[in-house]
Protein backbone atom coordinates (compact mmCIF):
# COMPACT_ATOMS: atom_id res chain seq x y z
CA UNK A 1 0.00 0.00 0.00
CA UNK A 2 2.99 2.37 0.63
CA UNK A 3 3.92 2.14 -2.80
CA UNK A 4 0.66 4.39 -3.65
CA UNK A 5 -0.10 5.93 -0.48
CA UNK A 6 3.32 7.34 0.03
CA UNK A 7 3.96 8.96 -3.37
CA UNK A 8 0.05 10.30 -3.48
CA UNK A 9 1.14 12.13 0.38
CA UNK A 10 4.40 13.41 -1.35
CA UNK A 11 2.54 14.67 -4.05
CA UNK A 12 -0.08 16.68 -2.09
CA UNK A 13 3.14 18.43 -0.74
CA UNK A 14 4.08 19.06 -4.27
CA UNK A 15 0.70 20.71 -5.03
CA UNK A 16 0.36 22.08 -1.93
CA UNK A 17 3.63 24.02 -1.63
CA UNK A 18 3.16 25.47 -4.90
CA UNK A 19 6.64 24.02 -6.06
CA UNK A 20 8.67 26.30 -8.42
CA UNK A 21 9.75 23.26 -10.50
CA UNK A 22 6.20 22.14 -11.21
CA UNK A 23 5.05 25.10 -11.45
CA UNK A 24 7.39 26.04 -14.55
CA UNK A 25 6.43 22.70 -15.97
CA UNK A 26 2.34 22.99 -16.06
CA UNK A 27 2.51 26.80 -17.03
CA UNK A 28 4.93 26.01 -19.98
CA UNK A 29 2.20 22.32 -21.19
CA UNK A 30 -0.75 25.14 -20.74
CA UNK A 31 1.01 28.09 -22.96
CA UNK A 32 1.90 25.26 -25.48
CA UNK A 33 -1.58 23.47 -25.72
CA UNK A 34 -3.23 26.79 -25.46
CA UNK A 35 -1.28 28.62 -28.55
CA UNK A 36 -1.52 25.16 -30.43
CA UNK A 37 -5.29 25.35 -29.89
CA UNK A 38 -5.48 28.82 -31.00
CA UNK A 39 -3.64 28.41 -33.76
CA UNK A 40 -5.57 25.14 -34.65
CA UNK A 41 -9.00 27.08 -34.28
CA UNK A 42 -7.43 30.28 -36.87
CA UNK A 43 -6.73 27.78 -39.39
CA UNK A 44 -9.07 24.90 -38.67
CA UNK A 45 -12.58 26.87 -38.01
CA UNK A 46 -12.54 28.18 -41.77
CA UNK A 47 -11.62 25.13 -43.51
CA UNK A 48 -14.81 23.52 -41.56
CA UNK A 49 -17.38 26.28 -42.52
CA UNK A 50 -15.70 25.95 -46.27
CA UNK A 51 -15.91 22.09 -46.27
CA UNK A 52 -19.50 22.32 -44.58
CA UNK A 53 -21.36 25.59 -47.39
CA UNK A 54 -18.79 25.47 -50.65
CA UNK A 55 -18.91 23.83 -53.23
CA UNK A 56 -16.23 22.96 -55.23
CA UNK A 57 -14.27 19.53 -56.52
CA UNK A 58 -12.28 17.69 -53.94
CA UNK A 59 -14.92 18.47 -51.24
CA UNK A 60 -15.72 14.64 -50.26
CA UNK A 61 -12.57 13.89 -50.35
CA UNK A 62 -11.05 16.73 -48.05
CA UNK A 63 -13.90 16.23 -46.00
CA UNK A 64 -12.81 12.44 -45.70
CA UNK A 65 -9.16 13.16 -45.13
CA UNK A 66 -9.99 15.52 -42.28
CA UNK A 67 -12.16 13.16 -40.73
CA UNK A 68 -9.73 10.39 -41.05
CA UNK A 69 -6.45 12.75 -39.73
CA UNK A 70 -8.49 13.27 -36.85
CA UNK A 71 -6.71 9.95 -35.64
CA UNK A 72 -3.57 11.45 -36.67
CA UNK A 73 -0.89 9.64 -33.90
CA UNK A 74 1.00 11.91 -32.19
CA UNK A 75 4.41 10.46 -32.58
CA UNK A 76 3.58 10.37 -36.57
CA UNK A 77 3.15 14.09 -36.05
CA UNK A 78 6.36 14.23 -34.09
CA UNK A 79 8.29 12.71 -36.84
CA UNK A 80 7.25 15.14 -39.32
CA UNK A 81 7.79 18.20 -37.66
CA UNK A 82 10.74 17.07 -36.82
CA UNK A 83 11.97 16.43 -40.04
CA UNK A 84 10.52 19.57 -41.40
CA UNK A 85 12.95 21.31 -38.42
CA UNK A 86 15.64 19.20 -38.14
CA UNK A 87 19.34 20.47 -39.50
CA UNK A 88 18.60 19.48 -43.16
CA UNK A 89 15.15 19.80 -43.40
CA UNK A 90 13.76 22.70 -45.05
CA UNK A 91 12.93 24.79 -42.26
CA UNK A 92 16.03 23.37 -40.77
CA UNK A 93 17.67 27.05 -40.84
CA UNK A 94 15.25 28.72 -38.54
CA UNK A 95 16.56 26.32 -35.41
CA UNK A 96 13.69 25.69 -34.34
CA UNK A 97 13.72 22.25 -33.05
CA UNK A 98 13.71 21.30 -29.46
CA UNK A 99 12.07 24.54 -28.69
CA UNK A 100 8.99 25.38 -27.29
CA UNK A 101 8.12 26.66 -30.18
CA UNK A 102 8.67 23.34 -32.18
CA UNK A 103 6.39 21.66 -29.59
CA UNK A 104 3.40 24.56 -31.12
CA UNK A 105 3.95 23.69 -34.06
CA UNK A 106 3.40 19.91 -33.92
CA UNK A 107 0.49 20.07 -31.64
CA UNK A 108 -1.28 22.51 -34.21
CA UNK A 109 -0.65 20.30 -36.95
CA UNK A 110 -2.18 17.53 -34.83
CA UNK A 111 -4.90 19.83 -33.72
CA UNK A 112 -6.15 21.40 -36.63
CA UNK A 113 -8.03 18.48 -38.43
CA UNK A 114 -9.36 17.41 -35.45
CA UNK A 115 -11.23 20.86 -34.75
CA UNK A 116 -11.73 21.39 -38.82
CA UNK A 117 -13.81 18.35 -38.96
CA UNK A 118 -15.85 19.09 -35.80
CA UNK A 119 -16.33 22.71 -36.73
CA UNK A 120 -17.80 21.15 -40.39
CA UNK A 121 -19.62 18.94 -38.80
CA UNK A 122 -21.52 21.97 -36.10
CA UNK A 123 -21.81 24.19 -39.53
CA UNK A 124 -23.39 21.48 -41.70
CA UNK A 125 -25.95 21.44 -39.45
CA UNK A 126 -26.79 24.98 -39.24
CA UNK A 127 -26.28 24.89 -43.13
CA UNK A 128 -29.20 23.08 -43.48
CA UNK A 129 -31.37 25.09 -41.35
CA UNK A 130 -30.12 28.78 -42.62
CA UNK A 131 -28.88 27.99 -45.98
CA UNK A 132 -32.56 29.02 -47.54
CA UNK A 133 -32.61 32.38 -45.49
CA UNK A 134 -29.21 33.28 -46.12
CA UNK A 135 -29.58 32.65 -50.19
CA UNK A 136 -32.79 34.85 -50.14
CA UNK A 137 -30.86 37.47 -48.49
CA UNK A 138 -28.10 37.31 -51.23
CA UNK A 139 -25.51 35.64 -48.90
CA UNK A 140 -22.40 34.31 -51.01
CA UNK A 141 -21.21 30.88 -49.99
CA UNK A 142 -18.00 32.62 -47.94
CA UNK A 143 -20.10 35.19 -46.35
CA UNK A 144 -22.68 32.30 -45.23
CA UNK A 145 -19.41 30.51 -43.83
CA UNK A 146 -18.49 33.50 -41.78
CA UNK A 147 -22.13 34.07 -40.62
CA UNK A 148 -22.70 30.63 -39.67
CA UNK A 149 -19.02 30.54 -37.39
CA UNK A 150 -20.71 33.63 -35.49
CA UNK A 151 -23.82 31.87 -34.73
CA UNK A 152 -22.30 28.47 -34.07
CA UNK A 153 -19.63 30.14 -31.94
CA UNK A 154 -21.10 28.51 -28.50
CA UNK A 155 -21.16 25.14 -29.88
CA UNK A 156 -17.71 25.62 -31.92
CA UNK A 157 -16.13 25.97 -28.23
CA UNK A 158 -16.77 22.26 -27.85
CA UNK A 159 -14.48 21.48 -31.13
CA UNK A 160 -11.96 24.04 -29.05
CA UNK A 161 -12.08 22.15 -26.24
CA UNK A 162 -11.98 18.66 -27.91
CA UNK A 163 -8.74 20.26 -29.55
CA UNK A 164 -6.71 21.13 -26.27
CA UNK A 165 -8.07 18.13 -24.46
CA UNK A 166 -5.77 16.45 -26.88
CA UNK A 167 -3.05 18.53 -27.19
CA UNK A 168 -2.87 18.74 -23.48
CA UNK A 169 -2.70 15.19 -23.19
CA UNK A 170 -0.23 14.20 -26.08
CA UNK A 171 3.28 12.91 -25.62
CA UNK A 172 4.49 11.49 -28.40
CA UNK A 173 4.71 14.94 -30.54
CA UNK A 174 6.32 16.85 -27.60
CA UNK A 175 8.65 14.58 -26.93
CA UNK A 176 10.09 14.15 -30.37
CA UNK A 177 10.27 17.95 -31.04
CA UNK A 178 10.49 19.12 -27.87
CA UNK A 179 13.26 16.60 -26.73
CA UNK A 180 12.01 16.92 -23.13
CA UNK A 181 14.80 19.14 -21.78
CA UNK A 182 14.71 19.85 -18.16
CA UNK A 183 13.31 24.03 -17.66
CA UNK A 184 13.18 24.15 -21.11
CA UNK A 185 11.17 21.85 -23.21
CA UNK A 186 9.55 19.84 -20.23
CA UNK A 187 6.09 19.46 -20.06
CA UNK A 188 3.44 17.44 -17.63
CA UNK A 189 3.16 14.59 -20.23
CA UNK A 190 6.91 14.05 -20.89
CA UNK A 191 7.60 14.73 -17.79
CA UNK A 192 4.86 11.86 -16.18
CA UNK A 193 6.61 9.44 -18.99
CA UNK A 194 10.07 10.31 -17.82
CA UNK A 195 9.40 10.30 -13.83
CA UNK A 196 7.60 7.27 -14.09
CA UNK A 197 10.32 5.39 -16.29
CA UNK A 198 13.23 6.62 -13.54
CA UNK A 199 10.78 5.45 -10.47
CA UNK A 200 10.34 8.97 -9.30
CA UNK A 201 6.64 8.44 -8.80
CA UNK A 202 5.46 11.35 -6.73
CA UNK A 203 6.26 14.05 -8.96
CA UNK A 204 4.99 11.99 -11.85
CA UNK A 205 1.40 11.60 -9.76
CA UNK A 206 1.42 15.19 -9.13
CA UNK A 207 1.37 16.07 -12.31
CA UNK A 208 -1.00 13.29 -13.27
CA UNK A 209 -3.47 15.19 -10.61
CA UNK A 210 -2.72 18.32 -11.43
CA UNK A 211 -3.50 17.41 -15.75
CA UNK A 212 -6.79 15.91 -14.92
CA UNK A 213 -8.04 18.54 -12.50
CA UNK A 214 -7.01 20.81 -15.42
CA UNK A 215 -8.82 19.19 -18.29
CA UNK A 216 -11.54 18.43 -16.17
CA UNK A 217 -12.25 22.45 -14.69
CA UNK A 218 -11.65 23.49 -17.91
CA UNK A 219 -14.39 21.55 -19.44
CA UNK A 220 -17.11 22.41 -16.37
CA UNK A 221 -15.77 26.12 -17.08
CA UNK A 222 -16.50 25.34 -21.07
CA UNK A 223 -19.64 23.57 -20.32
CA UNK A 224 -21.56 26.33 -17.59
CA UNK A 225 -20.62 29.26 -20.51
CA UNK A 226 -22.27 27.30 -23.27
CA UNK A 227 -25.30 27.02 -20.92
CA UNK A 228 -25.73 30.43 -20.09
CA UNK A 229 -25.19 31.29 -23.96
CA UNK A 230 -28.16 28.89 -24.75
CA UNK A 231 -30.37 30.32 -22.47
CA UNK A 232 -28.97 34.05 -23.27
CA UNK A 233 -29.06 33.19 -27.08
CA UNK A 234 -31.59 30.46 -27.53
CA UNK B 1 -51.96 46.29 -62.72
CA UNK B 2 -49.38 44.98 -65.39
CA UNK B 3 -48.16 41.57 -66.02
CA UNK B 4 -45.11 41.39 -63.60
CA UNK B 5 -44.29 37.96 -64.61
CA UNK B 6 -44.64 35.14 -67.23
CA UNK B 7 -44.30 31.37 -66.59
CA UNK B 8 -43.61 29.07 -69.99
CA UNK B 9 -43.99 25.63 -69.33
CA UNK B 10 -41.70 25.46 -66.19
CA UNK B 11 -40.99 22.24 -64.96
CA UNK B 12 -38.90 20.78 -61.83
CA UNK B 13 -38.26 16.95 -62.00
CA UNK B 14 -35.74 15.32 -59.05
CA UNK B 15 -35.04 11.94 -59.19
CA UNK B 16 -37.05 11.05 -62.09
CA UNK B 17 -40.35 12.68 -59.79
CA UNK B 18 -41.93 15.59 -61.83
CA UNK B 19 -42.68 17.87 -58.72
CA UNK B 20 -43.62 20.90 -61.28
CA UNK B 21 -45.32 19.85 -64.60
CA UNK B 22 -45.30 22.05 -67.39
CA UNK B 23 -46.75 25.27 -65.47
CA UNK B 24 -47.44 28.35 -67.41
CA UNK B 25 -49.09 31.06 -65.71
CA UNK B 26 -49.45 34.85 -66.04
CA UNK B 27 -49.34 37.20 -63.15
CA UNK B 28 -50.59 40.23 -63.13
CA UNK B 29 -52.73 40.85 -59.61
CA UNK B 30 -50.47 42.58 -56.99
CA UNK B 31 -51.91 39.56 -54.10
CA UNK B 32 -51.77 36.40 -55.60
CA UNK B 33 -52.50 33.76 -53.01
CA UNK B 34 -51.53 29.75 -54.56
CA UNK B 35 -53.81 27.00 -52.77
CA UNK B 36 -53.61 23.53 -52.82
CA UNK B 37 -53.23 20.20 -51.33
CA UNK B 38 -50.04 19.29 -49.56
CA UNK B 39 -47.39 18.05 -52.06
CA UNK B 40 -48.68 20.29 -54.79
CA UNK B 41 -45.97 22.08 -54.93
CA UNK B 42 -46.63 25.36 -53.89
CA UNK B 43 -43.47 25.75 -51.77
CA UNK B 44 -41.51 23.99 -54.68
CA UNK B 45 -42.80 26.84 -57.46
CA UNK B 46 -42.31 29.60 -54.87
CA UNK B 47 -39.10 28.56 -54.69
CA UNK B 48 -38.30 28.54 -58.32
CA UNK B 49 -39.64 31.89 -58.75
CA UNK B 50 -37.58 33.10 -55.75
CA UNK B 51 -34.23 31.78 -57.74
CA UNK B 52 -33.47 29.06 -54.39
CA UNK B 53 -34.69 26.59 -56.76
CA UNK B 54 -33.83 25.75 -60.65
CA UNK B 55 -36.10 24.61 -63.00
CA UNK B 56 -35.29 21.09 -65.14
CA UNK B 57 -37.08 23.12 -68.58
CA UNK B 58 -39.33 26.11 -69.40
CA UNK B 59 -38.51 29.82 -68.48
CA UNK B 60 -39.35 32.86 -66.11
CA UNK B 61 -39.56 35.87 -68.35
CA UNK B 62 -39.61 39.41 -65.90
CA UNK B 63 -41.12 41.69 -68.40
CA UNK B 64 -38.85 44.04 -65.98
CA UNK B 65 -36.65 42.49 -62.92
CA UNK B 66 -38.14 43.25 -59.58
CA UNK B 67 -36.31 42.76 -56.32
CA UNK B 68 -37.72 40.21 -54.08
CA UNK B 69 -37.87 39.12 -50.62
CA UNK B 70 -39.12 35.96 -48.96
CA UNK B 71 -40.46 34.70 -45.77
CA UNK B 72 -40.76 30.87 -44.66
CA UNK B 73 -42.90 29.31 -43.04
CA UNK B 74 -40.33 28.52 -39.63
CA UNK B 75 -38.46 31.68 -39.12
CA UNK B 76 -34.93 31.49 -39.59
CA UNK B 77 -33.24 33.99 -36.15
CA UNK B 78 -29.44 34.65 -36.25
CA UNK B 79 -28.22 33.87 -32.60
CA UNK B 80 -28.27 37.91 -31.96
CA UNK B 81 -30.61 40.37 -31.20
CA UNK B 82 -33.60 41.65 -33.40
CA UNK B 83 -32.48 44.35 -34.48
CA UNK B 84 -29.20 42.82 -35.92
CA UNK B 85 -31.36 40.11 -37.45
CA UNK B 86 -32.73 42.88 -39.51
CA UNK B 87 -29.64 44.92 -39.94
CA UNK B 88 -27.82 41.64 -41.14
CA UNK B 89 -30.26 41.58 -44.62
CA UNK B 90 -29.39 45.03 -44.92
CA UNK B 91 -25.72 44.87 -44.94
CA UNK B 92 -25.59 42.28 -47.52
CA UNK B 93 -27.12 44.88 -49.67
CA UNK B 94 -24.70 46.96 -49.08
CA UNK B 95 -26.62 50.05 -46.78
CA UNK B 96 -23.75 51.98 -44.78
CA UNK B 97 -24.09 50.91 -40.84
CA UNK B 98 -25.84 54.22 -40.12
CA UNK B 99 -28.42 53.62 -42.93
CA UNK B 100 -28.93 49.90 -41.84
CA UNK B 101 -29.95 50.65 -38.28
CA UNK B 102 -31.94 53.69 -39.17
CA UNK B 103 -34.12 51.19 -41.57
CA UNK B 104 -34.27 48.38 -39.40
CA UNK B 105 -35.23 50.36 -36.51
CA UNK B 106 -38.23 51.56 -38.65
CA UNK B 107 -38.66 48.27 -39.73
CA UNK B 108 -39.33 46.73 -36.55
CA UNK B 109 -41.16 49.43 -35.54
CA UNK B 110 -43.54 48.64 -38.77
CA UNK B 111 -44.34 45.98 -36.85
CA UNK B 112 -44.88 46.99 -34.00
CA UNK B 113 -41.60 44.98 -32.23
CA UNK B 114 -39.42 48.20 -31.28
CA UNK B 115 -39.32 47.61 -27.86
CA UNK B 116 -37.97 44.36 -28.33
CA UNK B 117 -35.01 45.55 -30.91
CA UNK B 118 -32.38 44.56 -28.75
CA UNK B 119 -33.64 41.21 -27.29
CA UNK B 120 -32.45 37.71 -28.34
CA UNK B 121 -34.30 36.87 -31.64
CA UNK B 122 -34.50 33.52 -30.50
CA UNK B 123 -36.11 33.64 -27.32
CA UNK B 124 -38.82 35.51 -28.28
CA UNK B 125 -42.36 33.41 -29.44
CA UNK B 126 -42.67 31.97 -32.33
CA UNK B 127 -45.33 34.89 -33.71
CA UNK B 128 -42.54 37.50 -32.62
CA UNK B 129 -39.94 35.89 -34.34
CA UNK B 130 -42.08 35.86 -37.50
CA UNK B 131 -42.78 39.78 -37.09
CA UNK B 132 -38.94 40.00 -37.08
CA UNK B 133 -38.67 38.29 -40.31
CA UNK B 134 -41.40 40.38 -41.94
CA UNK B 135 -39.57 43.07 -40.83
CA UNK B 136 -36.22 42.04 -42.23
CA UNK B 137 -37.98 41.64 -45.60
CA UNK B 138 -39.55 45.07 -46.03
CA UNK B 139 -37.03 46.55 -44.44
CA UNK B 140 -35.60 45.73 -48.10
CA UNK B 141 -38.57 47.11 -49.94
CA UNK B 142 -38.81 44.54 -52.24
CA UNK B 143 -40.80 44.80 -54.82
CA UNK B 144 -41.96 40.98 -55.05
CA UNK B 145 -42.71 39.53 -51.11
CA UNK B 146 -43.17 35.91 -51.91
CA UNK B 147 -44.82 34.23 -48.73
CA UNK B 148 -44.68 30.47 -47.66
CA UNK B 149 -47.47 29.77 -45.35
CA UNK B 150 -45.82 32.30 -42.89
CA UNK B 151 -49.06 31.60 -40.30
CA UNK B 152 -49.01 27.66 -40.12
CA UNK B 153 -47.06 27.37 -36.94
CA UNK B 154 -49.17 30.46 -35.55
CA UNK B 155 -51.94 31.38 -33.03
CA UNK B 156 -54.82 33.04 -34.06
CA UNK B 157 -53.87 36.12 -32.63
CA UNK B 158 -50.45 35.91 -34.20
CA UNK B 159 -51.52 35.28 -37.86
CA UNK B 160 -54.11 38.13 -37.52
CA UNK B 161 -50.81 40.50 -36.54
CA UNK B 162 -49.29 39.21 -39.95
CA UNK B 163 -52.08 39.39 -41.88
CA UNK B 164 -51.98 42.87 -41.14
CA UNK B 165 -48.32 43.48 -41.80
CA UNK B 166 -48.57 41.38 -45.33
CA UNK B 167 -51.52 44.50 -45.76
CA UNK B 168 -49.61 46.89 -45.19
CA UNK B 169 -46.42 45.64 -47.13
CA UNK B 170 -49.04 45.41 -50.05
CA UNK B 171 -50.32 49.06 -49.29
CA UNK B 172 -46.99 49.93 -49.52
CA UNK B 173 -46.87 48.88 -52.98
CA UNK B 174 -45.19 45.41 -53.01
CA UNK B 175 -46.33 42.36 -54.88
CA UNK B 176 -47.56 39.88 -53.03
CA UNK B 177 -47.34 36.19 -53.74
CA UNK B 178 -48.28 33.46 -50.94
CA UNK B 179 -49.16 30.11 -49.99
CA UNK B 180 -51.82 29.34 -47.10
CA UNK B 181 -53.79 26.45 -45.70
CA UNK B 182 -55.90 28.96 -44.56
CA UNK B 183 -58.59 29.59 -47.01
CA UNK B 184 -60.05 32.47 -44.49
CA UNK B 185 -56.58 34.02 -44.63
CA UNK B 186 -56.48 33.75 -48.40
CA UNK B 187 -59.93 34.95 -48.90
CA UNK B 188 -58.86 38.15 -46.66
CA UNK B 189 -55.24 38.39 -48.05
CA UNK B 190 -55.80 37.50 -51.96
CA UNK B 191 -56.92 39.41 -55.41
CA UNK B 192 -56.39 36.52 -57.17
CA UNK B 193 -56.28 32.40 -56.58
CA UNK B 194 -53.62 30.00 -58.32
CA UNK B 195 -55.12 26.48 -57.35
CA UNK B 196 -51.93 24.08 -58.12
CA UNK B 197 -52.57 19.99 -57.69
CA UNK B 198 -49.60 17.43 -58.25
CA UNK B 199 -48.02 20.29 -59.71
CA UNK B 200 -50.19 21.23 -62.43
CA UNK B 201 -51.88 24.53 -62.52
CA UNK B 202 -55.40 23.63 -62.23
CA UNK B 203 -57.26 26.74 -62.21
CA UNK B 204 -56.43 30.67 -61.68
CA UNK B 205 -59.34 33.73 -60.78
CA UNK B 206 -60.05 36.66 -59.51
CA UNK B 207 -60.83 35.33 -55.49
CA UNK B 208 -64.46 35.77 -55.37
CA UNK B 209 -64.96 33.93 -58.69
CA UNK B 210 -62.91 30.90 -57.31
CA UNK B 211 -64.40 30.43 -54.11
CA UNK B 212 -68.02 31.20 -55.09
CA UNK B 213 -67.66 29.40 -58.75
CA UNK B 214 -64.99 27.53 -58.71
CA UNK B 215 -64.88 26.29 -62.37
CA UNK B 216 -63.11 23.03 -62.25
CA UNK B 217 -64.08 19.79 -60.33
CA UNK B 218 -60.64 19.65 -58.20
CA UNK B 219 -61.20 22.76 -56.87
CA UNK B 220 -64.90 22.13 -55.67
CA UNK B 221 -63.62 19.22 -54.24
CA UNK B 222 -60.81 20.92 -52.40
CA UNK B 223 -62.68 23.87 -50.79
CA UNK B 224 -65.37 21.23 -50.11
CA UNK B 225 -62.62 19.20 -47.92
CA UNK B 226 -61.03 22.63 -46.38
CA UNK B 227 -64.27 24.06 -45.35
CA UNK B 228 -66.50 20.90 -44.06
Amino acid sequence: MNDFNDPLVTAWQLVAGADARLADIVLLSLRVSITATLIACVAGMPIGALLAVGRFPGRRVLIVLFNGLMGLPPVVVGLLVYLLLSRAGPLGQFGLLFSPTAMVIAQAVLVTPIVAALTRQVIADEWTEYREQLRSLGASRSRAAATLLWDGRFSLSTAALAGFGRAIAEVGAVMIVGGNIDGVTRVMTTTIALETSKGDLPLALALGVILIALVLSINAVAYALRGWAERHWG
Amino acid sequence: MNTWLTIEALGLTERATCIIDDVSLQLDAQRTVVLGPNGAGKSTLLRLIHGLLHPTGGSLNWPQPLTQAMVFQRPVMLRTTALANVIYGLKLKGYAATECERRARQALARVGLEALAKRPARLLSGGEQQRVALARAWALEPQLLILDEPTASLDPASSREVERIIKAIAGAGARILMTTHNLGQARRLADEIVFIDRGRIVEQAPVAEFFNKPRTSAAQDFLKEEIP
